[in-house]
């Protein structure tokens, strides 16, 4: 589309459609400065270090799950003076924040065994692999326990949207898609001003800040109008970029006739990055994920007993019995504290027999776990950096494997290069679990050269982690209903005689560490709290 | 390496995770966000009860049924006296259970009443007695 939308869309739409349009429009906005007032107003749940003092009264603690949520317990609680043990049932401390890099070995349940093949310096983060700014207390830990932490490309203008049934199947461009869809929803507003028809809305004033914002939002040229033009390709880019000396004159490029990006639904991409979630700054470790285990590890890994599969949690009046049984030996022990912080994955504790009350039994029951799969590929060579201009971010699409991510390090590295394949859920979710790695692997690369034709020469080898697959969870991570929520989540977090539970299933943060972090840091102020109380 | 793609291509076409029946919207896990526009919102799509077992339930409970066992286990459905009742699997399928999604949120009525039929009648199981879409209906 070459001219102006009032001119050739606008006489196929009716005022019907231009309305809900501007009312969709006045929505988001609407919602965007909801967003940024809430930012404003927002206090965190994390209150800075935990400070638990008067001591702990030879009170002896034991925690249930070596993952962030025991971890921080566990570092807190013996900081304060508490007898603490933890349990793990791993051979790794950390849980879900794990890393496959090379000579990553795992085993799934169904016997499958993989032997991550990854070239020194590549990785994917199987679990958790970004931390937003506003994770206080994750990163709270990372600075007080030596992860060294950088940025995460969460998003890249040069990357890829992608829809199989829209422009014959070829990817566009994020920067292409944002830039027309911000550039035509403020013509159409700024026509719609102009016409008066938000009289109603707008007082004079008002709708002169408006269209005077509306120019620079949407890129628009002196009319007004969002079209071919060095304003719009000051956002989207040129068809020949500038440069310098006689060949410096840019071109400028088309936009996307309006009507075919608002039918592609490409557009749905820009919302996902407006998110509190995804906002930068957001930060991955550098060196993986696991960094944040192994930090854990050595400020509180002497606590820990790994191989250790629980297999009855039994409390009375005077403190809490846990059965368990070495994985190597076979040995069958029991360990006794005062009180249990148990942090086991919720499909796995529903099975544990445990003597609590008829409530928390119940929210133990209620909470399903997400199906998610990521698959990590190995390429020869950084085509997407080298052919694709693509430095790190996220490519989406309507594929079963949803996303591909590009690393955010090592950026221009020569030799081989990883990037995350396949982040999905849902139906491919289930079914990517279902196949086999080598199956998993080889879908993954069939669905991926849709977009990036280079895979099929450049492939290397690949690992996967389908997360209902994975003997210590039994799925991702927790996930609630509203309904769920109103019904157990209190139950879940209570008390129950000398037993807690916490980790991201006991938060509002689901799937994400800063809700382990932030539910222990919760539960052991409340046992501290009772202790104290006598 | 081509081969591998060829054999994958095979596979996709035998057995398609389709987009294309239009998502009733499951409940969107909280971690993904806006973005993540695909994540968790597919409807499985054309499938028969035995293709569903293999692409849905058998990520857990194993293509023979037979379950598994980590720090926590998925139960076999082979030989698996629970079953007796239809009525009871087609409930688990659609509300979930323990940990276990409502995967039956991404089915159809006929998907589920077909996928309980066929777990119940194989894997060794001789279970008599169907459940039908209009039951499974009423179970939602």
């Amino acid at each position: 589309m070459s001219d102006s939308i009032v001119d050739s869309a606008g006489q196929g739409m009716s005022k019907r459609e231009l309305l809900a349009m501007i009312g969709k429009t006045a929505g988001a906005s609407a919602m965007y400065m909801a967003m940024a007032g809430m930012e404003q107003a927002q206090a965190s749940n994390f209150k800075g270090p935990v400070k638990l003092e008067g001591g702990a009264k030879g009170a002896s603690v034991l925690i249930l799950g070596a993952g962030v949520a025991g971890m921080t317990s566990a570092l807190e609680l013996s900081k304060a003076g508490y007898k603490v043990q933890v349990l793990e049932y791993q051979d790794r401390i950390g849980g879900r924040s794990w890393t496959l890099s090379g000579g990553t070995t795992y085993t799934e349940l169904g016997g499958a065994t993989q032997t991550c093949q990854f070239a020194p310096g590549n990785y994917i983060n199987p679990g958790p692999w970004r931390i937003p700014w506003h994770h206080h207390g994750l990163i709270h830990y990372c600075h007080e326990l030596g992860v060294e932490l950088e940025p995460f490309m969460q998003v890249n203008y040069n990357a890829y949207v992608h829809n199989t049934k829209a422009f014959g199947g070829k990817p566009q461009r994020f920067r292409h898609v944002q830039a027309d869809y911000f550039g035509y929803v403020s013509e159409l507003l700024s026509k719609s001003v102009k016409q008066g028809a938000l009289n109603d809305a707008v007082t004079k004033e008002d709708a002169e800040m408006l269209l005077e914002s509306l120019r620079g939002f949407g890129a628009l040229d002196r009319n007004m109008r969002y079209v071919k033009g060095m304003p719009s390709s000051g956002r989207r880019g040129y068809d020949k970029e500038p440069g310098g000396g006689l060949s410096a004159v840019p071109e400028p490029s088309d936009p996307i006739a309006f009507s075919e990006l608002m039918q592609s639904g490409l557009w749905r991409s820009i919302a996902g990055n407006l998110q509190w979630d995804h906002e930068f700054t957001i930060f991955q470790p550098v060196g993986g994920m696991i960094q944040v285990g192994k930090a854990f590890e050595r400020a509180a890994g002497h606590l820990v007993r790994k191989n250790s599969k629980v297999t009855s949690i039994q409390q009375n009046e005077k403190g809490v019995v846990v059965t368990y049984k070495d994985t190597k030996t076979g040995e069958v022990m029991k360990a006794a504290a005062d009180y249990c912080i148990c942090t086991i994955p919720l499909p796995i504790l529903a099975q544990i027999d445990m003597n609590v009350g008829g409530e928390l039994a119940s929210a133990i029951r209620a909470v399903p776990y997400s199906t998610s799969v990521k698959v990590g590929l190995e390429f020869k060579r950084r085509f997407w950096e080298q052919d694709d201009k693509i430095y790190g971010g996220i490519t989406y699409t309507d594929l079963p494997n949803s996303q591909i991510s590009y690393p955010s390090s090592r950026y221009g590295a020569k030799g081989p290069g990883v990037l995350l394949g396949c982040y999905t859920g849902g139906a491919a979710g289930y079914e990517l679990t279902a196949s086999t790695p080598e199956e998993r692997v080889a879908k993954v690369l069939e669905w991926g050269s849709q977009i990036h034709p280079q895979y099929k020469d450049e492939f290397m080898n690949g690992s996967s982690v389908a997360w209902h697959r994975i003997p210590w969870t039994l799925g991702c991570f927790g996930t609630w209903t509203e309904q769920t929520r109103a019904d157990h989540y209190k139950n879940l977090c209570q008390m129950d005689g000398r037993i807690m539970l916490a980790g991201e299933h006991a938060s509002y943060y689901g799937g994400w560490q800063e809700g382990g972090i932030t539910s222990a840091i919760d539960t052991i102020t409340r046992l501290h709290q009772r202790v104290m109380a006598g | 390496m081509n081969k591998l793609i060829l054999t994958t291509i095979a596979l996709a076409m035998a057995a398609p995770v389709s987009a294309q029946t239009p998502a009733p919207a499951p409940a969107r896990p909280a971690g993904a966000a806006a973005g993540d526009a695909a994540f968790g919102a597919r409807m499985l799509g054309p499938a028969t009860g035995e293709q569903i077992f293999h692409r849905v339930c058998a990520a857990c409970h194993m293509h023979d049924a037979k379950g598994a066992e980590g720090a926590g286990r998925y139960p076999a459905l082979a030989g698996n006296r629970n079953l007796a009742v239809p009525a009871y699997p087609a409930m688990v399928v659609v509300k979930g259970l323990n940990g276990m999604p409502a995967i039956g949120q991404m089915l159809t009525d006929e998907q589920v009443a077909d996928v309980v039929t066929y777990v119940r009648s194989n894997f060794g199981n001789k279970f008599k007695g169907k459940i039908t879409a209009a039951e499974v209906k009423a179970l939602r």
